[in-house]
This record gives structure tokens, sequence and C-alpha cells, in this order.
């Protein structure tokens, strides 16, 4: 089975049978037509870039906690030196786990909560959701930190990556056709507002491509951070069951020699 | 071999000569293996006993190296388990495997509850056998509970939450056995270390033991066979029943090549598809339990959910007492009820290829009964989905309770002597 097809089925399942099962508290479910992303671990550069932006715009706030920069440092093929000498501001050890900086009793009266621990939020959440999540925080004057989310909504962070997309608006322009239902024949009207995101033009370091694919680098970092042994346990898996299938053709015959003069 | 041309027994021979006659070595070989004679007819639905043996050992052994690097503790249980998915070599797969394996479990030994069902091998003289088999399951379902709090993920600790608060729904003692239970006024780290006692060493005692003597007892009775025939009223002049065949090694080949594919199933789940999909693990337990942060739909793992759909479809009280107590009535009802099923059971014939429509419709309703409910287990609570529950419910309890009239009027066929 495909990535794909395996995602798709994972999508269907969970929606058709385990509706609103997975999904914790905090996460108000909304309309908003999720951008589907479909991580590789394979794509090196990727989770290379993802852990480089995670460090300078995330780490701060949000600890990997169960990760140890070592690991990572292997299994993205950084030099341990470059590693250190790049990436670890806190002065810790190749050794040490990936934690925050930020003093919990602080972060506390800061953030009204401490910013969770990310390293299987990606399992927590899904891929998708983190996706569509860091890429759409728009403008909103009467949340505090001046900033509100599409997908998670009052979520209380601020949009830490704005000066990399820009100022982002959620902006209204005519109508969008809809179905209605009338009880016999579906009708489509034009009623709802048709309203989408919208980044002020050059607000932003980055373009509107180059943002998308820094929050694919991210979310694809926080894939392999929620489970790193996956590459190696899908590499074992297939050198396991073709071992096992082998098996099972002389169990078979094994079988059948016996069995032959049963009657 | 130069030994046995001179006549003169060989050093194994002489070894195990030893052994005979200070151990019943040979006999007991020969009572449960080489001289155990098993119906020549056994299908695929005998395969889950041995299957549920295999699960028993790959737990016992997953679950001694998980012991290894696992932390009881409030703080750091739900760490030490990430700690052995990343930094104990193939912590992961030791994980994974018992993880799985849970699930795989109750599936082997729901399918093989249901074979029982299906040949009426509960049936005299096997009531025992299937008393000792119910035992087994109650165990079996408290060990997984218990074990499935020990990650001490956000869902589990809410799951035991919900669970141990059953018993505070009980009249007058409730309130102070709940206390009892938990030995803290919340769910705690002291809560996490009864239960973490309870799983490792108390119900997997309890669990070898009990299969221990579902086998001896099976071994005694003889096992049934999808025809329900009694295979050991013809016998030849040996004393061997003419349509039986020697357990090894005739069994022992089928069991492995059986194995073997389970084993393929089995792995390809742990390696590919280890949350199978959020069933085997539930995304809300990749966060640490929160005591703060109720998850937004509470429910157990796939194989107790038809039981925790039957504890919701409880809605009203009933004789100055809660719904929720009634709720634990249906639900422990429920789980214990086929337990006595061999007294229940009135009909002439024990295999459902004799037994007439009325009983095959009932089983199959059953199952159906099993499998809604169990699907209704999972989804947040709705008007629907209650009113669907209790139906559900009702026919559950309707397979067992109408047996003793459905069994009796049904109109069986005739049951062959011998195997066909």
């Amino acid at each position: 089975m495909t990535a794909r097809a395996r995602a798709l089925l994972c999508a269907c399942l969970t929606a058709g049978l385990t509706a609103g099962m997975a999904l914790p508290a905090s996460a108000a479910t909304t309309d908003w037509p999720m951008q589907p992303m479909e991580p590789d671990l394979h794509d090196k550069p990727s989770l290379q870039r993802g852990l480089s932006l995670y460090v300078n715009y995330c780490l701060g706030c949000h600890s990997l906690k169960f990760q140890r920069y070592q690991r990572t440092a292997d299994d993205l093929g950084i030099p341990h030196e470059l590693f250190l000498e790049n990436l670890v501001f806190t002065g810790q050890k190749i050794g040490g786990l990936m934690a925050t900086s930020m003093p919990e009793e602080e972060a506390k009266a800061w953030f009204g909560a401490k910013p969770p621990d990310l390293t299987m939020v990606a399992r927590l959440r899904g891929v998708e959701w983190l996706y569509n999540y860091l890429n759409t925080f728009y403008l909103d004057p009467t949340r505090p930190f001046g900033v509100n989310n599409m997908v998670f909504e009052n979520v209380g962070m601020p949009h830490v990556m704005m000066d990399l997309q820009g100022v982002q608006r959620e902006v209204c322009r005519g109508f969008r056709p809809v179905d209605l239902l009338d009880g016999e024949s579906v009708i489509v009207t034009e009623r709802e507002p048709h309203c989408f995101l919208e980044v002020d033009e050059g607000s932003g370091k980055f373009s509107a491509e180059e943002f998308d694919g820094a929050v694919y680098d991210i979310v694809n970092f926080l894939y392999y951070s929620g489970e790193p042994t996956r590459l190696e346990r899908e590499r074992l898996g297939v050198y396991v069951l073709l071992f096992l299938a082998l098996l099972f053709v002389f169990a078979y015959l094994l079988n059948r020699e016996y069995w032959k003069d049963v009657h | 071999m130069a030994e046995t041309d001179t006549g003169a027994p060989g050093r194994l021979t002489r070894f195990v000569a030893w052994l005979d006659e200070r151990m019943p070595l040979t006999e007991t070989i020969e009572y449960h293996a080489t001289k155990y004679y098993a119906p020549k007819n056994f299908n695929f639905w005998y395969y889950f006993g041995v299957l549920a043996m295999v699960v028993l050992v790959i737990q016992i052994l997953s679950g001694i190296w998980l012991t290894m690097s696992y932390v009881p503790s409030g703080d750091g249980a739900f760490a030490s388990v990430e700690y052995i998915m990343r930094d104990v070599e193939y912590g992961w797969l030791i994980r994974y495997l018992h993880s799985t394996g849970a699930s795989a479990f109750f599936l082997v030994v729901y399918l093989h509850m249901f074979r029982a069902l299906a040949y009426g091998s509960y049936r005299a003289p096997r009531e025992l056998l299937w008393l000792i088999g119910m035992a087994i399951y109650l165990v079996l379902m408290a060990e997984g509970f218990f074990g499935y709090v020990l990650t001490w993920g956000n869902m589990s600790f809410w799951a035991a939450q919900v669970i141990v608060s059953l018993v505070g729904a009980i009249p007058f003692v409730g309130p102070e056995l709940m206390e009892w239970v938990r030995g803290d006024y919340g769910m705690s780290e002291i809560t996490l270390n009864r239960f973490f006692a309870l799983h490792v060493v108390a119900l997997p005692l309890a669990l070898v033991a009990l299969v221990f003597l579902h086998v001896v007892a099976l071994h005694h009775v003889g096992s049934n066979n999808p025809d329900g025939v009694d295979i050991k009223k013809h016998k030849d002049a040996q004393g061997v029943p003419l349509d039986g065949i020697p357990f090894h090694p005739y069994y022992t080949v089928h069991d492995l090549m059986a194995t073997i594919g389970f084993l393929i199933v089995f792995c390809a789940i742990v390696f590919f598809a280890p949350e199978m999909f959020g069933y085997f693990i539930e995304k809300p337990n990749f966060e640490e339990a929160d005591p703060l942060k109720t998850p937004e739909h509470i429910a157990p793992v796939w194989y107790y959910t038809p039981f925790y759909a039957m504890l919701r479809a409880a809605t009203f009280p009933l004789f100055g007492l809660s719904a929720k107590f009634w709720g634990l009535v249906v639900m422990a009802v429920a789980i214990v009820i086929p337990a006595i099923l061999p007294w229940l059971d009135r009909g002439k014939v024990r295999s459902i290829r004799y037994k007439g429509l009325l009983s095959r419709l009932m089983l199959a309703m059953l199952v159906v009964s099993f499998i809604v409910l169990g699907y209704l287990g999972t989804i947040p609570p709705s008007p629907t989905a209650t009113a669907l529950a209790q139906v559900f419910t009702v026919l559950y309890f309707a397979y067992f309770l109408l047996m003793p009239w459905y069994s009796r009027i049904d109109r069986t066929r005739p049951v062959p002597d011998r195997i066909p």
C-alpha cells in the first residue's frame, strides 16, 4: 500500500468509525477545509531544514524532552560538532534531551498554561492538522496576541513565524455557491460570503511558496520526532515478513507430508 | 548410530530412563501429546486456543523486557515508555510487540470463545473446562486494563478514572470502596504502583495457573470437534478412538503452520501499523496523563467497547438506585453470563452443524450485537447511539436468557454416530 493510500484508509477509518474519539478537548473542530500533507522521512534536507526552523522558532517555548540531540543529529546526518555549534544554544551536551530553556512558572504566567511538549504532537494531532494549523494564523485584534487561528480557534499562541509569512488576514469578497436542499432537489445559490486568507504583499521575508515549504519542513520534522525509529521499523519489517513467509512454506509442506495418511 | 548397533541403549535413552524413574516425564508427554487422541476433523476455528498460548508467551517475554526499563511512577512512567521507544535497543519493537499482543490476545480469545459457542464445546462433560476458560477471560480483562493504565498517557489516565469511578456507584459502600481501590482520593502514583504490581506479578501468575488447569481439564475430557461427536464411543482394540489422531505429530505440525501464519499477520501490524489507526494505541495516549485536561471523548480500547456500550445503555434510575449503578450491573452480568451457558443449553445436539435455524439465527444475532455494540462503544454518546445500544444489549442478553426455550424447541438434525 502506498503511503497516500494508507493515509486515506487511515483517514476514512478514523473519520468513519471513531469520529471525535481522537481529538483532545482543546482542539475544537472547525470547518476549515484541510489541505493534505504527505510527510517524507527520506527527504533529509527537508528534515534538516525543519529541525533548524524548530530550534529557532519553536524550541524556545516547546520542548522535545523525549528526544535527544545526538539521535536527531545521527538520524538526520548532521555531524555532532556542526550540530552543537549551530543548533544547541543551551550549553547542553550532545547526549542531552532537547529541553526548552523557558522556566515553567514564567511560561504559565505569560501564556496561561505551559506550552506543551511537542515530541509526539504529530502522533497526537496528525500531520495534516499541524500543517494547516501553522498555515492559518490570521490577524485578529480581539485576541491577546493579535492573531487567531482557523484550525485551533482562540489558540493561546502568538504567530511566531509572522516575520517569515508576513501579515495574513481573513478577507471576504463576494459570495460563493452553496448547495442547498429544499426537500426535493438540490438548489445552488450564491449565499455564503466567500472568505479566504490573504497575506499582505511583501510583508514577510518568504514568498507564499517558501513559507509553505517551511511549514512542510517543520511538520515533516515533527513527524520524524514522533517516532524516530519509524524507517528502521519498516525496513526491518520487510525482512521479518519475508523470513516468516519462507518459514510458512516449509511448515505447510511439513504439515502436508504428515497429514497425507489421515483420511 | 554405533550405540544402537551394539544393542545397548543410547545415552539419551538412558538419561530419559533416569529421569522417568524420578518424575513422570515420558508419561506426561504421552498423556498430553503423543498418546493424546484428538478428533481428526479440527478446522480453522481450532487454531485459536494454541494461538492464545502463543500470544501469552509473547506477552510474558516482551513484558519481562519492558519491566527492565519501565518506571512505575507518576513523573516517570510516561517518559520511561518513550525512553524504551527511543533509547533502549529495539525497545520500540518490544513495546509494539506488547501493545499489539494485547489486542491480539483479545482477538484470538474472542474467536476461541465463538468456536466454543458454535460447536457447543461448553456442554457436558466440558462444563468445568468452560468455567476455567471464563476465569481466564476475566483475569485477562483485568490484566489488559491494568496494563493499559501503566503507560500513563492521557487516555489511559482518564479511562482508568472512569472505570474505577464505577465502583463508586455501588450503593452505601461505593465511595469508600473506590478510595480503597485507588489507595488515594484520586487517581495517583499510588494507584499506578498497585496496578503495576497486579499487572506484572499477581495476574500473570493467575493467568498461567489457569491456562495450565484449562489444558489439564481439556486433556482429561478430550477435545470436542466441529461435529460435536463423542469420539471416545468408538475405540479400537488398543483403546484408541477410531476417529482420533495423536496430537503429536499431527496437530503440532498443524499448529506450527497456523502459528507462523498468525505471526505473519501479527508482525505486519507490529512493523507497519502498530497504532492500528488509533485502535491499538489511541492518539490521546501520546500525551502525558493530565488530571486537569479531560479528553473530549473517553473510550476504552476496542476489546472492551461492547461492554462499555452496555454500561452506557443503562440511562435511567431504578428502585432508587442510580443509572450508573445499573450500568455497572448490566456490564458485569454481560461479561459473566456466558459462564452459565452449560446449564442454559437444553438442545439435543452440541454442534451448530446439527442445530436448527432458530439456534443459528440466535448465534448470528449474538455476533452482530457484539460487533455493533463494540462499534457503539467507540463513538461519543448520542440519542440514536444510546437507543441502538439499548436494543442490541437486549438482543445480546436474549441469546443467553432465551436459550433454555429456543434450544429445546429448535428442530435439530440427526447427529452421525462417528465423524463423517
